[in-house]
Order: structure tokens, then C-alpha cells, then sequence
């Protein structure tokens, strides 16, 4: 059964028709080709397809895309505004807290969604917020400390 | 020492034109395609799309071990939707005398099978089919539709029932090589490998300690986290257009046109940004699939693995089992080496064995070695190459086992090391004698440490562990331009993995004498720059760096030329420095910038574009030593890394944070190796965790800060002075985990991964000898 669904995609009102087995990270990567949200897996475990929904981190592929219903989502395409990068993505680069560069969208949106809530955290709980992020090329350090040196 | 004429040190003088300043090289600039990733711009291999696309799958055997009595595609082809069916029959039969290239891997006829099952399927997860439909959901319906007969057979996963005469046989025709006289029966022994050094009987005469165990590792995947993915479009005319996630478009080409028997020309391939290989994508598994869906149905193909898939049907390393015995004097010479080394090497010959016993022991200096390795078929996925392929079980072992020499004869692990350690002009057992290695200089450096020296607590133990890896060079190609506006364009095909744009970007800048941000870089297709071998064997930024350095200094060149030309004077009148010509004997002082001569290239001759292909040899041999802190709960045996440095010979670090990344990203893969990860299968040969949820990498709450000290002595057979730095990272972390452990614990752990289970039984066990 095909849904039509209305939802806000980085601030843009936005409208796409999809199956009731679709997922999220489906809808976002092939209806709207925004292809910066990363399939790792597809079942929740590598933090690729990490975005936020109505401020609450997800995985894209673990949400179907019917409960997208005026729903609020931001990916890594929403993250500089107006040619400006965001701290973070600043932070990442600068740190050289990417190699092969396929996690850094959801880690970034893991890090947003973590500053947003806890804009002070100490390094363990950097990790643990991370944790579901999986990075298999930097072994984390540059990744921590990009996103410690954002810490107001 | 004597230094063979054949030095390079004056190729590496022309190479670099005049002597670069290193003005940007050591330095950490942002690196060129860093916006695009950040921003969720850069393409990697799942990300392109082309109008019309199919979805291409693959229908996977069940079984670990079966014989195909039929393969019936009729009710999946007849399905609406379905544009193209291909089984192994599709596939060109590649005769046995010529299955290999000058008898040197990969075998093609073992490629072609593993990529699409011929007769017998030898593994859970083996390719027998592929599929094309409009969609993923009518490919899904037709693979339910493809019907297949299998006779299973009894299969094997265990490496040492494997090795047993009675054992199920993979391949009823492999008769194991390097036997004399050759065996008349076979086995699933593909492989004998010897490597004799001095005299092992005498030198085990002159041992005052002899120190025998047993070890094992299990196999471990690389762990990428983009799965393999590629699009590829087959013209009417045949002429093939391939995206995908590669090590090497090259690789792709000729494997592709190999096992297609299509001409290289007809063949182009467009490498995507990859995510993550660490030498898991330098081999084919769909690209050839797509190409023949794609010639059936008229239209493009898109593949993409499952994670599962991944697990099942790509890598990973090879686990081992290794039985190795060391005699020492006294003082801690080593005088003798001997051991027996067994890798898996799945489905298909080819473990790394050889390479585990050539680099077991290379860090030490050591007369008599005779090490024994035996390449053993199981029914696993073929095993393929991953981050110093070989090294790190090998080196396990050895590394374990100078740490019981240490406790044995009450020596610092570290002034043991050094004792032993090879040197300039030290012979290795596989032949080489080393020039211009820093290995005891990071030994050095590791005891200087405030780490090595920083108090322990309660229940904390500290290793050290060694590696050694060769670093490769090989054929590389570099293009360089100058844009009219004196923008400079350097062109490479060789995929950028974890930061090399930014590395050729740093020697380019420095051999023009421009600014880094006046350099772009470009990772070309195969139509578009000359062959290079793929991104591997940590030699892309010594051997394409070279590539890139010779072009550069050819561009230096003909931009004096050029300034001659529009001076009125010879060439020889024309030197360059700081990105300029300058008039020499001249009474007034003349110069003219790069971007100056640039805009007058139309009036001097056209475009100002040199493109170099080299054969680089020379790649100064890598070595590294770590020291790792664990704490140990001796209740649940569970270990967590409290601290970690390593320490490396870099040769020069041309971009020191993504040198010091490599380091980092190695240590950590190495610690998901030593204390967790594994392949675990069920009685029926099939994987019980093909997904990241049971096969558990690091995470970031698992691991602390990596500590990095970066070694600095010179390669002189590079411009810049530059050593491969990406494998050799992860050949100590396993033994320097697991002598940390083992401290921690008061019994020596020998085989991995040192789960908590593992440990608690350890524990357990050590407590009823004391008893």
C-alpha cells in the first residue's frame, strides 16, 4: 500500500510517497536522493544512517517510513547553513577525525544530537554516546577530540 | 654498512628536481575532499544512481558444503519484472593452465568459482545465481523463485580436522604443493611453505632456555562499513562503464576483463569514495555479476551487498594455529627459532602463511629460523587480504613468546627486544638485508616513554609487542596540470582512503614551491590516466608520492623552459624557488611566478601538463612497537584497555594527523582482534553472527585515547623520505594486548580472541595448578 506522507526534512517542508515496508534511510538515500545518510547494515547496529527525528537520535533504517508523518528529520545535508559549517563538521575536518569518511555523517548528526542535549560532556560520555556509531578506520581518538573541542 | 650502488638517493634527487623544501609537507592542512564528506556530498559506492537501473541480487547457498544437482532459474526468469537471470553457466570456463599470470595469485579459475559456484558450492553464503528485476522487492520474490537441488556433503570448519587425513575433502583434486616427492593422495592441504635460515639444530644446541607453545587466532573481518556496492552500465557497443567502492579501478578492469575475457579498453572504471577496504575490497565479487546482468537485460545494474553478505561472502583473514619454539641464551640471545604455522585459507587456496612467516620474527635478529606454513582449505569464505596480511597472528605468536623469554630469564621486555633487535645490514630469514630501518629507535623511544615508566594498579598488567611489515611501492601513475590561472590539477588513480589527496596535494606543493590550497587533487578513471596498482601494501604515498614528486619536478622543468622562452634567454639561465623562475645572471633581478608563466602558456607552447608513470621500488620496511595497559576483572575475566601508545618508524610523515589516524585506526582493529572478534559457526557450517551486533568491532565506549609517537628516520629512496605507515599498525596490538593480559592475569593467554569467557576459564584454570 502505497502512503503519502508530509514531513519537514532540514527545515523544507517536504512530501514523498512510499510503502509501508519502506524505511526512513530508503525514503531519504532513493525518493529524495539524499544520499548523505550511509547504509552500514540495515538493522540498527552501525550508526551510519544516523539522523534526528523530532530531536531524538535514530537510525534512519530502524524507522519505518510511514511514522515520518510531520515529523521534524535532519541529516547531514542540513548541517551547514548558508555555505557556513557547522562547529562540528569544522571540528572534524580540522582534527582530520575522518579517513575513509563513510561514519562521518552519523557521527556527526550522533555528535549534534548529543551537544544539543548535553552541551558539556566529559569524554566517557562522549563515548558512550557514540558507541553506537561504529568507526572502523580512526579508532575513535580524533573523532573524541573533534567533538570535546566543541564543548562550550 | 655497505650501501649497494643501486642506492636511490640520486633518482630521488631528480626525482624531486632540486631538493624540495618542505614548506607544507609536516604540516595539517584540511584535506582537499574533506567539505564534500563532512557535508554528506562525497560519493561512495552505493550512492549513484542512473536512470532506468535495475537492482541486481544474489541467490546464496544455504549450505557450507553441497553438490549443485540442479539449478533451475525458469519460474524466477518467468517472474514480471525480472529482466536477467545469470548462474555460472554465464560465466567463461577458464581452463587450469590458465588460471594465474606467470604461476603468481590470484588464481582466476578459483575467482570465477567463488563468484559464481560451479558444481559444488564450498561455503554458507556462496554465489550461485544473480538476479536483475525492476526493483528490490521483485528481485527478492524472484530469488524465492530460483530452484536448486543440492546434495550436501559433509563439510569442515575446524582447522585442524581440516588437516586430518580422513577429513571431507573441499577439492577431490588438490594435491598439496612445495611436498617432494608430490603426495598421490589429496588432502585439504593446498600448501607447504618453508623457510630455513642458518642451521636450527645448532642453534637450539647453544640455548640455555627452549620456550614451546601452542596459539591460535580466529578469523576476523575487515570490518568496513560501507558494504561493497557498484552500478555498471553495459553499452550496446559492449564498451562497460563500472562505479564502484574499490581499492584499485585498475584491479577491477583486469579482473573483470579476466574472468569476462573482454578486452581491457572495453572496460572503464569509475572509482567512488570508498568506505573503509583496509584490503577487503582488492578482489571482485559483483562488478562482474552487474556486467553480465547488464549485457542480458539492456540496462543498468546496481548491486549492493547486505551486511550480512559481507560476513558471509567477502574476507575475512584467516585464522590460524601456530605451535613455535624459541631457544635464548642466558643474557636473552636468541639463538633459534622453530615452528609449524597453519592458516585457514577458506574455500579457496591462498591464507597468508607465507607472509606470516617471513614477518613472524623479521623485527629481531636472529641466526637459525625454520618455520613451516601450511595453507589449509575450509569451508569458510575464501579468505582475502586484510592490513598487513599474515603479520598480525604470526607476530602474535612470536611477540608472545618473547615475553615468556622476558619472564623466564627476568629481562625488561623491552631491553630483551633490544637486545635482539635487527639493524642496519641485518639479514632477514626471508632473504632481504635491511637499510635505513628505525625498528630499534622506536624500541627507544617506547622505553623513554612516561607511559612505559607510569605506575600500574591493582589488577592492571602491561605489554609490548613488536611488528614488522615490507611496505610495497610498484606501478603508479601521476598527472599534473596547470590551469591558465596557475591553479594546479594533480591527477592519481589510486583510491584516496583514508587521506592520501591531501598527502599528494602536501608533495606537490612543496616540488612547485606553491601553497597547498593552489593544489587540487582528482582520483581519475581508468580512461583517464595511465595504470596504477591499487591502494594497498601501504604504497601510495611513497610510490604514487613518487609518481607525483617526478611530475611535479618535470612541471618545474618546463615551467623554466617556459620562463626562458619569455626571457629571450637559455634554459640554463632559468632557476626556480618559492613557486617562481628567476632570471640568474642578470644584472637586474627578474622573476616570474608560476601563475605568470601560466597565463602565457598559449604564446610558449600550449598547456603546461606532464603525466609520469613509475615502477617504484624501494619502500623502506615498516616497524612499529606498542605498549598496552589493561585492567583485568578477575571475576568476570572481562579486559578493558586503560591505556595505549604506539610507537613507529613513519620514515617522514607527510600529513602527520593522518599518519598518526592510521596508527590510531590499527591499534584499535588490532584490540577487536585480540579480545573479541571472531566467526563463530553453528554444527552445520553456517555463521551464527553476520552482523554487527554479534560480531562486535570496538566501539568508542571500549577503547581510550590512542597515543601516538611518530619515529621520523628518513627513507632515501623517497623524495620526502616516506615509509609505508598503514599496515603496520595492527601487527603488534595483538601480541601487545595479549601480553598486557597475561601479566595482568599471572597466566599466559595463547589463544584469541580472550573473550571474558576465555579468560575466566584461564583464570580457573591457572587457580587448580596452583592448588
Amino acid at each position: 500500500m502505497t502512503t503519502n506522507i508530509h514531513a519537514s526534512v532540514n527545515g523544507e517542508p517536504c512530501q514523498f510517497q512510499c510503502e509501508t515496508t519502506d524505511t526512513l534511510l530508503k525514503v531519504l538515500r532513493e525518493n529524495l536522493r539524499m544520499t548523505g545518510t550511509k547504509q552500514g547494515c540495515g538493522t540498527g547496529d552501525c550508526g551510519a544512517c544516523s539522523v534526528i527525528m523530532n530531536g531524538e537520535l535514530v537510525c534512519a533504517c530502524l524507522v519505518l517510513a510511514v511514522e515520518c508523518g510531520q515529523a521534524d528529520i535532519r541529516t547531514v545535508e542540513g548541517l551547514a547553513s548558508a555555505g557556513q559549517l557547522h562547529p562540528l563538521q569544522q571540528a572534524f575536518l580540522d582534527n582530520a577525525a575522518l579517513q575513509c569518511g563513510i561514519c562521518t555523517p552519523g557521527l556527526l548528526m550522533a555528535a549534534k544530537a548529543l551537544l544539543d542535549k548535553h552541551p558539556q560532556p566529559n569524554e566517557t560520555q562522549v563515548r558512550y554516546w557514540i558507541a553506537g556509531n561504529l568507526c572502523r578506520c580512526t579508532g575513535y581518538d580524533k573523532i573524541v577530540r573533534a567533538i570535546m573541542g566543541c564543548v562550550s | 654498512m655497505n650501501e649497494e650502488p643501486t642506492d636511490y638517493a640520486d633518482v630521488a634527487e631528480i626525482a624531486a628536481g632540486n631538493k624540495p623544501c618542505a614548506a607544507v609537507v609536516g604540516t595539517r592542512p584540511v584535506r582537499p575532499d574533506g567539505v564534500d564528506k563532512v557535508t554528506g556530498r562525497a560519493r561512495f559506492g552505493a550512492d549513484m544512481q542512473l536512470p532506468g537501473s535495475l537492482v541486481g541480487m544474489v541467490f546464496r547457498s544455504p549450505h557450507a558444503h553441497a553438490r549443485l544437482l540442479k539449478v533451475d532459474v525458469s519460474a524466477a526468469l518467468a517472474l514480471p519484472g525480472v529482466k536477467a537471470i545469470v548462474t555460472a553457466a554465464d560465466l567463461p570456463e577458464i581452463p587450469e593452465d590458465q588460471a594465474m599470470d606467470k604461476g603468481q595469485p590470484p588464481d582466476f579459475r578459483d575467482m570465477s568459482a567463488n563468484i559464481l559456484a560451479r558444481e559444488k558450492v564450498l561455503y554458507e553464503g556462496h554465489a550461485i545465481a544473480a538476479v536483475a528485476a525492476i526493483n528490490e522487492r521483485t528481485a527478492r520474490q524472484a530469488l524465492s523463485l530460483i530452484d536448486v537441488d543440492y546434495a550436501v556433503l559433509p563439510h569442515v570448519i575446524d582447522l585442524h580436522q581440516a588437516m586430518e587425513p580422513d577429513a571431507p575433502l573441499l577439492n577431490d583434486h588438490n594435491f598439496t604443493k612445495g611436498i617432494k616427492p608430490p603426495p598421490k593422495k589429496p588432502s585439504n592441504i593446498a600448501s607447504r611453505y618453508e623457510q630455513v635460515h642458518g642451521d636450527v639444530v645448532a642453534g637450539f644446541a647453544q640455548a640455555d632456555v627452549i620456550i614451546e607453545e601452542e596459539f591460535s587466532t580466529q578469523p576476523v573481518h575487515q570490518g568496513y562499513i560501507e558494504p561493497h556496492a557498484c552500478l555498471v552500465n553495459v553499452r550496446p557497443s559492449g564498451r562497460t562503464d563500472i562505479w564502484c567502492s574499490t581499492q584499485g579501478q585498475f584491479m577491477v578492469q583486469a579482473y573483470c576483463a579476466r574472468l569476462l575475457q573482454m578486452p581491457l579498453a572495453d572496460i572503464r572504471v569509475f572509482p567512488l569514495e570508498i568506505g573503509g577496504g583496509f584490503g577487503g575490497k582488492t578482489t571482485v565479487y559483483l562488478e562482474p555479476l552487474a556486467i553480465l546482468l547488464s549485457k542480458k537485460s539492456g540496462k543498468p545494474v546496481r548491486m549492493e551487498m547486505s551486511r550480512a553478505d559481507v560476513f558471509k561472502a567477502t574476507g575475512p583473514t584467516s585464522g590460524s594455529y601456530m605451535r613455535i619454539k624459541i631457544g635464548a641464551q642466558n643474557d636473552g640471545t636468541v639463538v633459534a627459532v622453530e615452528g609449524v604455522l597453519c592458516y585457514q585459507a577458506g574455500a579457496y587456496p591462498g591464507s597468508p602463511v607465507r607472509l606470516g612467516c617471513m614477518t613472524a620474527f623479521a623485527p629481531y635478529n636472529i641466526p637459525n629460523i625454520k618455520l613451516i606454513g601450511y595453507d589449509v582449505l575450509v569451508n569458510r569464505p575464501k579468505s582475502a587480504a586484510y592490513r598487513a596480511p599474515g603479520a598480525p597472528m604470526a607476530s602474535f605468536a612470536a611477540e608472545s613468546l618473547m615475553d615468556m623469554l622476558a619472564q623466564r630469564l627476568d629481562i625488561d621486555p623491552l631491553e630483551l627486544r633490544l637486545r635482539n633487535a635487527a639493524d642496519n645490514g641485518t639479514q632477514t630469514a626471508y632473504g632481504v638485508t635491511f637499510k635505513n630501518i628505525g625498528y630499534r629507535q622506536t624500541l627507544e623511544a617506547a622505553r623513554a616513554h612516561p607511559h612505559y615508566n607510569a605506575p600500574l594498579a591493582p589488577d592492571q598488567g602491561r605489554g609490548v609487542a613488536s611488528g614488522f611489515w615490507f611496505n610495497i611501492g610498484g606501478q603508479s601513475s601521476a598527472a599534473i596540470n596547470i590551469h591558465p590561472d596557475g591553479s594546479v590539477l594533480v591527477t592519481t588513480g589510486t583510491p584516496d582512503i583514508g587521506g592520501s589527496r591531501a598527502s599528494m596535494a602536501m608533495m606537490a606543493a612543496d616540488v612547485l614551491g606553491v601553497g597547498y590550497e593552489q593544489v587540487q587533487v582528482c582520483i581519475a578513471d581508468t580512461g583517464s590516466i595511465a595504470h596504477s596498482d591499487l591502494t594497498g601494501g601501504s604504497r601510495v604515498t611513497f610510490a604514487v608520492g613518487m609518481a607525483v614528486s617526478q611530475a611535479a619536478s618535470a612541471v618545474v622543468e618546463e615551467l623554466r623552459r617556459r620562463a626562458a622562452l619569455l626571457w629571450k634567454v637559455e634554459v640554463d639561465q632559468v632557476s626556480w624557488a618559492g613557486g617562481a623562475a628567476r632570471l640568474m645572471a642578470s644584472d637586474k633581478s627578474s622573476s616570474l611566478s608560476l601563475t605568470q608563466i601560466a597565463a602565457s602558456s598559449a604564446q610558449t607552447g600550449g598547456p603546461i601538463a606532464v603525466e609520469i608513470s613509475v615502477n617504484a621500488q624501494g619502500a623502506g620496511p615498516g616497524f612499529a612497537t606498542h605498549i598496552c595497559d589493561v585492567q583485568l576483572d578477575k571475576e568476570t575475566g572481562r579486559v578493558t584497555v586503560v591505556r595505549y601508545t604506539a610507537i613507529q618508524d613513519v620514515g617522514k610523515a607527510i600529513h602527520p594527523s593522518y599518519v598518526e589516524g592510521q596508527m590510531q585506526g590499527g591499534a584499535v582493529q588490532g584490540i577487536g582482534w585480540a579480545l573479541n572478534e571472531a566467526y563463530l559457526y553453528d554444527e552445520n557450517g553456517r555463521l551464527l553472527n553476520p552482523g554487527f551486533l554479534d560480531y562486535r568491532v570496538p566501539v568508542a565506549s571500549d577503547v581510550p585515547m590512542i597515543d601516538t609517537v611518530l619515529v621520523e628516520v628518513p627513507n632515501p629512496r623517497h623524495p620526502f623520505g616516506v615509509k609505508g605507515v598503514g599496515e603496520v599498525p595492527i601487527v603488534p596490538p595483538l601480541g601487545a594486548v595479549a601480553n598486557a593480559v597475561s601479566r595482568a592475569a599471572g597466566t599466559r593467554l595463547c589463544d584469541l580472541p580472550m573473550s571474558p569467557t576465555a579468560i575466566h576459564k584461564a583464570l580457573k584454570r591457572a587457580a587448580r595448578r596452583r592448588r
